[in-house]
């Protein structure tokens, strides 16, 4: 039994949130077994931007009640250095069978962000052109240069983008939603007019932290961050809902997920797929530990 | 325990291992913990670690993430962690007694590597970060580099931890112990003594920074073993950078914690990460 997505097999239906495996520095810390126990039915990359990014300043992380805050910035190597060097070693993991789900290649989806819609372009085009990219996620959390408006949250810009953007590839194009936007459902709606062939939030909130020093500064480098973990699982599973009842296409639901029951929760509230995150920080194999929880139905 | 410089790879996924004894050396805490599926460390690797009940719901909800620290020891299948209380997390930690249980991954990261032929060791180290030497020393003992060891406290509820090493020169900031002051001016004898020495350390930012600046002015080499708070341990949250030189970053689980100092501006401190 496997599961489908947008003309994609999968062992089983859970995934990893991009950003929060990084499969060759895992490589190095797990070795070669690795490649046959991936604990994911297919690979999300860290955001890929068209040039490299050395990320925000120290300090990146801040423990909050029930999760984190993560002010990372994106660093990666840009578009050239991770189709030439990351990407070939990314691609020809196999799903862990501990999963109790049969063992089948892990598909790559590359995840890329650009700050308007010919950057967007470029990207998405380079990875069409590539074999080992099965889809393409795209990180639409990022200001206009523009408007200075997230583009994921605004449903009109969304659509011109993923109307702009369908053309130029024959691969899924996945839509990476913002939860820090006025109406997600609306800009669900319209990644899907635009052209997406999935959905999938939600991203991580917007959270900042003072100096535990007391000076009454925001603390992290990149001042605000992103929180993650079991803190944001409702506000997920909310939003999910919504989103799955408003658009057709698939939703790849996640937030929050630490078990198995909680994937169960995503997926009735009307998710194709779930992905986990930060609750692999904690656990490596939070993967395959919370697939093999699942029981599909029908 | 794995060769100098040999890194161990880590098992795939968390394991739950059982505090099999605890140790208490002024106010830290040694607690071995038998983890005999797991491969054995190299001196400077470190391992992630979380109760396996209580983790989680207590003040603010904390502690949520897992919590770095270096092995000090490893014998047959039992590795040996050095805990101090000064977070949520590690106050958990200093409160579980024998056959409690933790959650392991691990050993993760970049360990240290054997000196260059002829060089003696020195190893620095200060507080709590005097662990991976216990281990380093072990190691270099086993394949016969000379080694004399530096160990900084700041009083003497502190002291005692010098009794995971062994035959160690000490420096206290309250006087209580050895050499009034600190355990960089040790250092800087023992350079001016021998300098063709190569010098490890772990400690503190601030002594950290105070050996890179010693090792540098006299052209010594330093591998330093650094800190940071990170989510995973296994390069996935890119969450404990530092920055280098070049003007990048280095991951302080995957490319370090061991770092060749040279490849350091300076050692910079992160008050209030979690601990």
């Amino acid at each position: 039994m496997s599961v489908e997505l947008c003309g994609l097999r999968l062992a089983h239906p859970v995934v990893n949130g991009s950003g929060t495996f990084d499969a060759i520095a895992a490589l190095r810390a797990f070795g070669e077994p690795l490649r046959e126990a991936f604990p994911f039915s297919a690979y999300v990359s860290k955001t890929i931007t068209l040039h490299p990014r050395t990320g925000n300043p120290p300090p990146r992380l801040w423990e909050a009640p029930a999760g984190m805050i993560n002010s990372i910035g994106l660093p990666n190597k840009g578009l050239d250095g991770y189709l030439a060097e990351d990407l070939p070693l990314i691609a020809g993991f196999r799903s862990d069978p501990a999963a109790g789900f049969e063992a089948m290649p892990v598909p790559v989806i590359t995840n890329v962000m650009g700050s308007d819609a010919e950057e967007l372009g470029r990207l998405v085009e380079a990875c069409d052109a590539r074999s080992e990219i099965a889809a393409i996620e795209l990180n639409v959390s990022c200001p206009n240069v523009a408007t200075g408006l997230d583009i994921g949250a605004d449903p009109a810009e969304l659509e011109r983008v993923l109307a702009a953007l369908r053309p130029r590839t024959g691969k899924p194009l996945i839509v990476k939603l913002t939860p820090n936007a006025a109406d997600v459902p609306a800009c669900a709606l319209g990644a899907q007019a635009g052209g997406a062939d999935a959905v999938s939030l939600i991203n991580t909130l917007r959270a900042a932290a003072l100096d535990p020093g007391g000076s009454g500064r925001l603390w992290l480098g990149g001042r605000t961050g992103g929180l993650s973990g079991p803190a944001i699982r409702a506000v997920a599973l909310a939003q999910v809902a919504a989103v799955a009842a408003a658009v057709e296409v698939p939703v790849i639901g996640m937030g929050g997920v630490q078990r198995s029951e909680h994937a169960r929760e995503l997926l009735d509230a009307g998710a194709s797929l779930v992905a986990v995150g930060t609750e692999s920080f904690r656990d490596p194999a939070a993967g395959t530990r919370i697939a093999a929880g699942l029981v599909l139905r029908g | 325990m794995s060769a100098l410089g040999a890194a161990a790879q880590a098992p795939l996924g968390r394991r739950l291992a059982e505090i099999t004894e605890i140790r208490e050396l002024g106010v830290y805490r040694v607690i071995a913990v038998a983890d005999p599926g797991a491969p054995a460390p190299a001196p400077g690797q470190f391992a992630m670690l979380a109760a396996a009940e209580g983790w989680g719901g207590g003040r603010d909800e904390r502690p949520f993430l897992a919590r770095a620290f270096s092995v000090a020891r490893h014998e047959d299948g039992t590795s040996q962690f050095l805990l101090e209380d000064v977070g949520p997390g590690t106050r958990r930690l200093c409160e579980l007694g024998p056959g409690e249980r933790l959650w392991v991954a691990g050993p993760f990261g970049r360990p240290f590597s054997a000196p260059a032929e002829g060089r003696r060791a020195v190893l620095v180290g200060g507080g709590v970060g005097i662990a991976p030497l216990a281990i380093l020393q072990d190691e270099l003992e086993r394949a016969n580099v000379p080694a004399t060891v530096l160990l900084g406290f700041r009083d003497s509820a502190r002291v005692p931890g010098a009794e995971l090493l062994r035959d160690a020169a000490l420096a206290t900031d309250d006087g209580s112990a050895g050499h009034r002051g600190l355990v960089t001016a040790l250092l800087e004898a023992e350079l001016q003594r021998d300098p063709s020495a190569s010098v490890y350390a772990c400690g503190p930012a601030g002594m950290l920074e105070g050996v890179r600046a010693l090792c540098e002015g006299a052209g010594v080499p330093a591998q330093l073993a650094l800190e940071s708070g990170m989510a995973c341990g296994y390069g996935a949250c890119y969450g404990c950078v530092v920055p280098t030189r070049d003007g990048g970053y280095l991951r302080v689980c995957v490319d370090g914690p061991v770092i060749d100092a040279a490849l350091l501006e300076r050692v910079e401190e992160h008050a209030g990460a979690h601990a």
